[in-house]
């Protein structure tokens, strides 16, 4: 009995290194942080609020029409 | 807001390759990479255009669709991003890309190609924002920083817009309006033209209506 329970177990020990590895890519691609949270430096556009998307989006839609429109200034 | 998007008006555009050179300065690009570059058509002929063109971030990305490892993913904004730990240098994005987007240097590990690069509208990657391993991988993140991409900023015409889906595409409309005329937007029906950029679901459309029987005779 006892060499069987031995030879069972030795069997099982061998046997484990013929099977698969998991080899999935350790939860996929990394999600960025949303740009609105900003860099949390000083070193950033004045005028909006870092974490705050609101202000963000106002940010860049006001920066859009003074930097890109030329038609609002010439008005 | 609605998302990011390019616009590169022909009518503009002078060739004068600002954009390429705001980009590689602003991201400090490696030697031989260009995420972004000045295409002319007809060069020499009269009418002839140039068209600034990088990754136009596409509604329906097909280099996401095509990468084997699954690199790619898109912002809550719509631009589309990549994750350079992830890329292994296969090279299937050029493949797919309609805009030859998709760079590689060559400075890989056994003297091919490295991982890919590629115009991120200034937003950085994976990294913490504006942290020294996202710039040294993907250059700066403007957007975090409250701007809008160099090369839309930089361009010395306006022919280059960047920004919200919605805004640039405002100023291009008032601008047409105000010339009369050059209303192609090249590359923006292939970027965005797909379901997914908002048109219906198929079937959902009304079937076409046949023309008007004007000046048919009985």
């Amino acid at each position: 009995m006892k060499h069987v329970l031995t030879a069972t177990v030795a069997a099982v020990v061998l046997l484990s290194a013929c099977s698969d590895k998991p080899q999935e890519m350790g939860g996929g691609v990394r999600q960025d942080t949303a740009a609105f949270n900003g860099t949390q430096t000083p070193f950033v556009a004045s005028g909006w609020k870092q974490g705050d998307k609101t202000s963000w989006e106002q940010q860049l839609r006001v920066r859009t029409q003074i930097g890109q429109n030329e038609y609002s200034k010439a008005k | 807001m609605a998302r990011m998007k390019f616009i590169c008006d022909a009518e503009r555009c002078i060739e004068c390759n600002g954009c390429v050179t705001a980009c590689k300065a602003e991201h400090e690009v490696p030697w031989g990479v260009n995420r972004r570059r000045v295409v002319t058509l007809n060069d020499g002929v009269p009418g002839e255009r140039s068209i600034s063109v990088a990754c136009m971030h596409c509604s329906d990305a097909p280099c996401m669709a095509v990468c084997p490892v699954n690199c790619f993913y898109r912002t809550e904004e719509g631009v589309v991003l990549h994750d350079k730990d992830v890329c292994i240098g296969c090279g299937y994005c050029s493949y797919a890309c309609p805009f030859g987007a998709p760079q590689f240097p060559s400075v890989g590990t056994f003297g091919v190609r490295g991982k890919m690069d590629k115009c991120t509208f200034c937003a950085g990657g994976p990294e913490a924002n504006g942290s020294d391993a996202e710039f040294e991988k993907y250059g700066r993140n403007r957007l975090a920083e409250g701007k809008l991409p160099i090369c839309a900023e930089m361009c010395s015409t306006k022919a280059l817009l960047g920004g919200d889906g919605d805004v640039v595409a405002d100023i291009f409309r008032n601008r047409v309006l105000q010339r009369g005329k050059g209303a192609e937007v090249w590359g923006w029906g292939t970027a965005y033209g797909s379901r997914q950029a908002g048109q219906p679901p198929a079937g959902t459309m009304q079937p076409p209506q046949p023309p008007a029987a004007a000046g048919a005779k009985s």
